[in-house]
C-alpha cells in the first residue's frame, strides 16, 4: 500500500478500538492483519479465517511454522486454545448467516453511500473477489482501512465508485491516515481526525461532501 | 498393508484417469492442501487443455499454480487468481478463460455437485453485474435469488493426512479447506495421503470424509514446494 509502518500501525490501532470482548472478527490481508497487535488487554476475540480456522492465533515463532496451518493470505498462523478447523462451506456458512461481528478490509475506493470497490484494478489486474463479496455483504460491521488518496493523489473516498463494485452500501466505517468517517443513511460523517492533521486537508483530499460531527475528536496518536 | 477394497494404488496406476481436455477439480487454498504428487504426475504426463475447478490458482510454483503457469489449463473456475501472475497474464492474452465465483458460493457449488443437487440459491453479488450476469433468478418468499449451478468433475484430487484402507479420510489443520467438498464432487476421486492406516485405526467419530466418496488412495512423498512465506 506504500504506507509507512507507523501509519499502518496507526490505522490498525484505531480499528482495534472497534473490537469488543467476545466478538468474531475476520481480517483481510495487509494492514488489517496488524490489528491483533493493538487489542487492549483482557479483550478476547475469536479471529475467523475463511480458509477454515475459527480461533486463529498469532504468527508462530520463526522456525516453528506449520505448513498446513496458514491464514487466508497463505501466511503461517497458530490456533488458540478452543479453536477449531472446518471446511470452506462451514467457514462461509458462518459469514453468510451473520456470525461475523466485524470484517476489516482494504479497498481501492469507497463511495459516500458505502459502496466498496476492492477486487479489480481496471486495466491492470483482476485478482478475483475471493471471499470479499460475502464478507462485505454479510458481516455485521464492515470497516475499511486504506490510504486517503491513491498514488496519483486522487481521493479514494468518492461520490460514486468508478471501479467495479465488490458490494453495494456495505461499509460502516472508513479509517484513513487522515481521518475516520462513519457511513450513515445521510452520507458520510467525519467523526475523528488524526493528530497533526487538519480539517482543511481532509476537505481538500475528499472527493465527496461529508457532514462533520458535533463531537469531532482528535485521535492523539 | 491389506488392500481389501483395492483402493490403495500408485501414482503410475492412477495416471491413466488423466487425459487432455478433461475437467479436473482440486482441493487446496493457496496451495495448502493441494496434492503435490498428483500435480507433478499430471505435469510429467504432459496433460493439456484442462478445465480446472478449485478455490484459487495457487502461486506459480505452488499447488495447482504449477499447471497454470506451465499453460496446461484452458479454463479455470475459481474465486481468486491474484497470487499467480501467470493466470492474470494468460487471461489478458486470451489463452485462459477464467470464471470467477465468490469463494463461499464456489465451495457450495462444489458441495452441491458432490451431494447430488443441481444448484443452490444465493443472494451474494445479485446486484453486482460481474457475478449476476445472465444467471437465472428465482423468487422465493418474496426475495430474489441467483441460481448458482452445481459443479462436478471427471476427476477430483485431494490431499489428506490419513486414509484407512477404505478411504476414510482425515485432514491436517487448515489444509482441510476445500478438500472434503472436492472429494465428493468427482466422478473419480483420488486421495493423496501422508499416511495409510489399517481399518479401525481412525476414530469413527473423527472421520471427515467417508470412504464412500474416495475411489483411489495413493501415498504422498510430501509437499515438494517451498511455501510463499519461506
Amino acid at each position: 500500500m506504500g504506507m509507512g509502518v507507523d501509519i499502518r500501525n496507526k490505522l490498525a490501532k484505531r480499528a482495534a478500538e472497534e473490537i469488543q470482548n467476545g466478538m468474531v472478527v475476520n481480517l483481510g490481508i495487509g494492514i488489517p492483519s496488524l490489528v491483533p497487535n493493538h487489542l487492549k488487554k483482557g479483550v478476547n476475540v475469536i479471529f475467523h479465517a475463511e480458509n477454515g480456522i475459527t480461533g486463529m492465533g498469532q504468527s508462530p515463532i520463526k522456525g516453528e511454522e506449520d505448513e498446513n496451518l496458514c491464514n487466508a493470505g497463505g501466511f503461517p498462523v497458530t490456533l488458540n486454545i478452543g479453536g477449531s478447523y472446518c471446511d470452506s462451506t462451514v467457514s462461509f456458512g458462518m459469514i453468510r448467516s451473520g456470525k461475523i461481528d466485524i470484517t476489516i478490509l482494504g479497498s481501492l475506493q469507497v463511495s459516500q453511500k458505502g459502496d466498496l470497490a476492492n477486487w479489480i484494478v481496471p486495466g491492470k489486474k483482476v485478482p478475483g473477489m475471493g471471499g470479499a463479496m460475502e464478507l462485505a455483504q454479510k458481516a455485521k460491521k464492515v470497516i475499511v482501512l486504506m490510504n486517503h488518496c491513491d498514488k496519483q493523489g486522487r481521493s479514494k473516498i468518492v461520490k460514486e465508485c468508478t471501479m467495479p463494485l465488490t458490494s453495494r452500501e456495505c461499509v460502516d466505517l472508513i479509517i484513513t491516515e487522515l481521518a475516520v468517517f462513519q457511513v450513515t443513511d445521510e452520507g458520510l460523517l467525519l467523526t475523528e481526525i488524526f493528530a497533526q492533521g487538519n480539517l482543511e486537508d481532509v476537505v481538500n483530499k475528499t472527493q465527496c461532501e461529508f457532514a462533520i460531527s458535533e463531537n469531532l475528536k482528535e485521535i492523539p496518536y | 498393508m491389506e488392500n481389501p477394497f483395492r483402493k490403495i494404488t500408485t501414482l503410475e496406476k492412477v495416471m491413466e484417469f488423466f487425459h487432455d481436455g478433461m475437467t479436473l477439480m482440486f482441493g487446496g487454498f493457496g496451495g495448502v492442501g493441494t496434492p503435490p504428487g498428483l500435480i507433478d504426475g499430471i505435469l510429467e504426463k504432459g496433460i493439456r487443455n484442462l478445465t480446472l475447478i478449485g478455490n484459487d490458482t495457487g502461486f506459480p510454483h505452488i499447488g495447482i499454480g504449477k499447471l497454470v503457469s506451465q499453460e496446461r489449463a484452458k479454463k479455470v473456475i475459481a474465486s481468486h487468481i491474484g497470487s499467480n501472475p501467470f493466470a492474470g497474464q494468460f487471461m489478458h492474452e486470451g489463452k485462459l478463460e477464467v470464471e470467477f465465483s465468490p469463494q463461499g458460493i464456489l465451495a457450495e457449488r462444489i458441495r452441491a455437485g458432490g451431494v447430488g443437487l443441481p444448484g443452490i440459491l444465493s443472494d451474494i453479488g445479485k446486484d453486482i453485474e460481474l457475478v449476476a450476469g445472465n444467471k437465472q433468478r428465482v423468487l422465493l418468499n418474496g426475495e430474489e435469488y441467483l441460481v448458482e449451478e452445481a459443479l462436478t468433475a471427471e476427476v477430483s484430487i485431494v490431499f489428506a493426512k490419513k486414509a484407512d484402507e477404505y478411504g476414510n479420510l482425515i485432514y491436517d489443520k487448515s489444509a482441510r479447506n476445500t478438500n472434503p467438498l472436492v472429494a465428493m464432487a468427482g466422478a473419480i476421486t483420488i486421495a493423496e495421503v501422508e499416511e495409510i492406516v489399517p481399518l479401525g485405526a481412525l476414530n469413527a467419530e473423527e472421520i471427515i470424509t467417508p470412504g464412500v466418496f474416495v475411489d483411489y488412495i495413493i501415498p504422498t512423498k510430501g509437499v515438494n514446494w517451498k511455501w510463499a512465506w519461506e
